[in-house]
């Protein structure tokens, strides 16, 4: 136990050890971690959220939405970085293609079983009020797709900031893996530290999201929405 | 941190240059050179994958035994669900790194298989949890009374009809949680030096060895995905009803 108390110590003091002079402050680091998690999760959102819903609104392409997703689940994350060092060297950039390829999957998966799990019913009766196809995904689709949307959203953020983490045993330092990695800077009870710096930011993050998809959710369906959760663990999402 | 495995494997000097043999492709670092991938074949690359499938199927394997215990109790006590949930839900968000680190300062945990094996497990609880007592929660009361009138104990309900139907959940279940902990024993190198992480971590030393990298890597992802092809032929195989379904869409 003594070394958990070390460990809140280092927190206390923002990341510097005894003897050790010129570490970079654990603020510093958490936002930098921050900042590559978000990064990876913008761009894997901009790509793989248009496609998924747009497919999901077709309704087409469910076995290449489903396939991705799968395959995309099953990959290791150490391993995609492992073979993007390989092949694109260290780095910022090969940090956020892995974090992209392996992100893009449960967003593009959930995004489409969301959007295509749609009550064909309430589509027709959209349609039948008039609206354009746009407005059909805009004002009926995803809001009813927003629950299982920000359950793909909240495991991609969750294995963005795992996996963040991991890009300091692959070379690329920035985050607060750096901590973790480096024991002979910091010693067991900084690494200690570090360890509970992410794991309090990964549930600090998921709980913001889920706030955030209580607020977002139409007052209508809050009663009717299902756990987020359950939906996480279900094939095939 | 790091030490060294056993079986280390011999990293060609590839930085060094002008042996005045010329270079061969592992002095060059090409990308992927087949001559180290066959000569390190034995001695490296096989004896990590197999102690990998060890690893997970270790870890699978306990953590169904504790998540089948947990989704009983939760199936006949239903307000066990929530705070089972809610722990399985925060050991699941820890991320893995961090989770092996914190787990190395326990007691006679350190740096061990044990150490990596509970991360494991940990990661797997909320997956099998939640999929077992879906599969049982969605037994149709109808048959669930059927049986009971037919003069069936709780018991016999329980193994002769409920778990059979929950079948194709469980192994669905099975199969995201193995994928997850293939996944994961990469990083479980970090804290005991077994599994295809390792051979990873050694090619990422001062300089960054390729071939390694991606012979390691590609194992790791070849793995997963076969064992994931290999559940989906489980899943099917055992719920033939949902083929006739799909085939009739």
């Amino acid at each position: 136990m003594d070394v958990l108390w070390e460990a809140l110590k280092f927190i206390g003091r923002n990341g510097q050890v005894d003897g050790v002079p010129q570490l970079p402050s654990l603020l510093h680091l958490t936002l930098e971690h921050l900042r590559i998690s978000a990064i990876g999760v913008a761009l894997s959102a901009a790509i793989a959220v248009p496609l998924g819903v747009w497919l999901g609104h077709l309704r087409r392409g469910s076995f290449l939405a489903i396939t991705v997703g799968n395959v995309g689940r099953a990959l290791p994350s150490l391993a995609v970085l492992a073979i993007g060092v390989a092949l694109l060297g260290l780095g910022l950039a090969n940090v956020e293609v892995a974090l992209v390829v392996l992100a893009a999957p449960p967003l593009l998966t959930n995004a489409y079983v969301a959007v295509a799990g749609v009550d064909r019913e309430v589509v027709d009766a959209a349609r039948g009020l008039g609206m354009t196809g746009f407005e059909v995904v805009r004002k009926v689709e995803l809001p009813l797709a927003l629950p299982l949307l920000f359950a793909g959203l909240r495991t991609a953020t969750l294995l963005v900031i795992a996996t963040a983490t991991i890009t300091a045993l692959t070379g690329y330092s920035g985050g607060l893996g750096d901590v973790i990695a480096n024991e002979t800077s910091y010693r067991l009870s900084g690494v200690l530290g570090g360890a509970i710096c992410v794991a309090v930011l990964a549930l600090a993050v998921d709980g913001l999201l889920v706030l955030a998809q209580r607020m977002l959710t139409p007052r209508g369906l809050r009663l009717a929405s299902p756990g987020t959760a359950a939906a996480r663990g279900r094939d095939g999402v | 941190m790091t030490t060294l495995a056993a079986s280390a494997p011999v990293i060609p000097d590839f930085g060094a240059g002008g042996t005045g043999h010329g270079e061969t492709c592992e002095q060059a670092n090409r990308l992927f050179c087949g001559h180290w991938f066959t000569e390190n074949w034995d001695g490296v690359l096989w004896p990590a994958l197999r102690q990998h499938v060890a690893l997970t199927l270790i870890a699978v394997a306990i953590g169904f035994a504790i998540s089948m215990t947990l989704a009983l109790a939760a199936h006949r006590r239903p307000a066990l669900e929530a705070p089972i949930g809610g722990v399985a839900s925060v050991l699941y968000t820890i991320p893995s790194l961090a989770l092996f680190e914190l787990l190395v300062p326990i007691h006679g945990l350190g740096l061990s298989r044990t150490t990596a094996e509970v991360a494991l497990v940990s990661y797997t609880l909320l997956i099998l949890f939640r999929n077992i007592l879906a599969g049982l929660r969605g037994v149709p009361e109808e048959v669930r009374e059927a049986a009971r009138g037919m003069g069936m104990s709780q018991r016999e309900v329980l193994l002769r009809v409920e778990l059979p139907l929950a079948l194709p959940a469980i192994v669905a279940g099975l199969r995201i949680a193995t994928v997850t902990v293939i996944s994961l024993a990469t990083v479980a190198s970090f804290v005991d030096d077994e599994g295809l992480g390792t051979p990873i971590f050694q090619a990422i030393g001062n300089d960054v060895f390729k071939t390694e990298l991606i012979a390691a890597g590609g194992l790791a992802v070849a793995l997963a995905i076969a064992a994931d092809a290999l559940l989906v032929g489980a899943e099917r195989l055992l719920s033939p009803w949902a083929r006739v379904h799909a085939r009739s869409r």
